[in-house]
């Protein structure tokens, strides 16, 4: 067990931790006989019962396509798919509903303004921004447009303390940039970018700006008119959601002018063999049956977040976080990465001296405390940290101050074996 | 604990602490690189095969304690063995790893039988295999890199 006792440290707020954990059904299992004390958060979340209800709803009742039939299901299916997009579009403060791409994810969204935008605007010399926050999924889709078209990818380095160096920003830009793509909040480090100030000066610069928010959205409170962003990109599952659902947002003047993504139905408004006339925003990108309960699971689960707060979600964490870094700084030969608590969302990322971050997985999971180790698809990262891999602890709004104990101790058992 | 303690015995934290045959091999005649982008364990094995012998094994590399344990015992076992004694040694093992639930470890394999543990974690699997599919690779002067996954 650990060697330093555990004193009582919720702090007082009206932050019900324990009555927001009976949402969650996986969170009351036990692992190897131990309490499941869920870490991997940055990898994907957990549902609460109204997602999971709202999707088994969805099947049981009103299953039925979207934007085709004149049956009553069918109207059913499409008012519902359609107010998840008005949802979507509240919850990050977009100006329209019709500017919300319902996509697979993030990894869809990128992909999308890669192959239309990117491969629309981009010409040979031309340039991309990106950072070394990147995630393997906003690196590769831009390599492969670039490659084709002749383009190349500019990458903004970071600070041995984990920031983005944002003078080395200012310095990339030059007459033959076409686009900026930088994450919100690191998924490796917890950092989070001053996106807001890094579209200002995009923006300087006559170039737009994609943010992937994949990590941002279920810690910070995101506004993207606010930020001013052209496109903003996340993921359900990562925000309580289902898995298969994400969602895109682009102003509507650039996906107005950027040709579709994938041909099929619901994208069109008429076809001739002769020629086709693509249906307006957002429909021109959702070609096929678009994952409409994934939408009306996705919809749930912004429910449920708007209902506890996001800037209470983050206080919290940020509480969490604070606590966590001080508890961590306790263990022998821990080295943890990233930024300090205030510059960064919730996010463990550390190694040990004298075990691999893939050993402390193992260990960890055996005392029922589930980490990601590994490069966490961000491979450029790692070797800028000199390090093959890390052990990542990342929290969500159901974790408790009592689980970053059983980490630490958890931690005291590594060192047992490996000491 | 008991699982745990089956998984990381003591041979295995003092080959991964003190690996053995660690380091280049000047005059090898046969090399391969192995790559797990799971975990980001890469090692390269090195060999100098005479005739039909491993005269001679090393590794370097870098990666978790089950595969660097892993690959020190595999160098140690296969040294001086022929190629169809060191084939059946990698299908020994392999059985080993992967047969969840067999009680039965070949005697064959000698110390190798220290990572039987590793069948009850599916997750390592790969950690005990890589430096085995590496040699493979090696044996057979394949140019590319091997991965487990």
């Amino acid at each position: 067990m650990s060697s330093v006792p555990a004193a009582h440290r919720e702090p007082a707020t009206a932050f019900d931790v324990t009555a927001i954990r009976r949402d969650f059904p996986a969170l009351q299992q036990l692992v190897y006989g131990k309490p499941l004390a869920y870490l991997d958060n940055a990898a994907t979340t957990q549902k609460p019962e109204p997602v999971i209800q709202a999707i088994a709803d969805f099947y049981r009742h009103d299953n039925a396509n979207v934007h085709r039939g004149v049956h009553l299901l069918s109207e059913r299916a499409t008012s519902a798919y359609e107010a998840a997009r008005e949802d979507v579009r509240r919850f990050i403060n977009a100006g329209e509903a019709r500017e919300i791409v319902f996509v697979r994810g993030t990894t869809e969204a990128i992909n999308l303004v890669a192959q239309t935008f990117g491969r629309q605007r981009l010409r040979e010399g031309d340039e991309v921004i990106v950072s070394a926050f990147e995630h393997h999924s906003n690196i590769v889709p831009w390599q492969i447009v670039c490659d084709e078209k002749g383009a190349r990818l500019r990458v903004v380095p970071m600070t041995s303390a984990g920031d983005i160096q944002i003078e080395e920003y200012e310095r990339v830009f030059s007459d033959r940039t076409r686009l900026v793509s930088i994450v919100h909040v690191s998924n490796a480090l917890g950092t989070v970018n001053p996106v807001r100030r890094m579209i200002e000066i995009a923006h300087r610069h006559g170039v737009p700006v994609l943010v992937d928010g994949a990590q941002a959205v279920a810690h910070i409170p995101v506004d993207v008119r606010d930020i001013d962003a052209d496109f903003y990109a996340f993921s359900g599952h990562k925000l309580f959601g289902p898995t298969g659902i994400g969602a895109l947002y682009g102003k509507a003047a650039l996906l107005e002018s950027m040709p579709p993504y994938q041909a099929g139905g619901d994208m069109i408004r008429s076809v001739t063999f002769e020629r086709t006339q693509y249906n307006t925003l957002p429909y021109k990108f959702e070609a096929g049956t678009p994952d409409i309960a994934g939408a009306i699971g996705l919809a749930a689960a912004i429910h449920y977040v708007e209902r506890i707060g996001l800037d209470r979600i983050a206080a919290w964490e940020h509480e969490l976080l604070r606590y966590g870094t001080g508890r961590l700084a306790t263990v022998p030969g821990l080295r943890l990465y990233g930024p300090p608590p205030d510059r960064k969302a919730a996010i463990f990322s550390f190694t040990l001296s004298h075990a691999h971050p893939h050993d402390i997985g193992t260990i960890l999971d055996r005392e029922g405390i589930a980490i990601r180790t590994g490069h966490h698809c961000c491979q450029p990262l790692m070797h800028r940290l000199g390090v093959d891999a890390t052990a990542r602890a990342s929290l969500a709004f159901y974790n408790t101050f009592d689980e970053i104990d059983r980490l630490v101790a958890a931690l005291d058992r590594v060192q047992e074996v490996f000491g | 604990m008991g699982d745990l303690r089956e998984l990381y015995q003591e041979v295995i934290l003092d080959h991964n602490r003190r690996p053995h045959n660690f380091g280049e091999l000047p005059d090898a005649n046969r090399r391969a690189e192995g790559y797990n982008p799971l975990c980001g364990d890469h090692l390269t094995v090195f060999l100098r095969l005479e005739g039909e012998v491993v005269r001679e094994i090393t590794f370097v590399g870098s990666g978790c304690a089950i595969s660097k344990a892993s690959a020190s015992l595999m160098t140690d076992s296969v040294k001086g063995k022929t190629l169809g004694e060191t084939s059946a040694l990698f299908d020994a093992f392999h059985q080993m790893v992967t047969s969840s639930g067999a009680d039965q470890t070949p005697a064959a394999l000698g110390k190798l039988a220290v990572l039987a543990g590793v069948r009850e974690f599916p997750a390592r699997v790969k950690c005990a295999s890589l430096a085995w599919h590496t040699l493979k690779a090696a044996l057979a002067a394949e140019p590319e890199p091997v991965t487990t996954e």
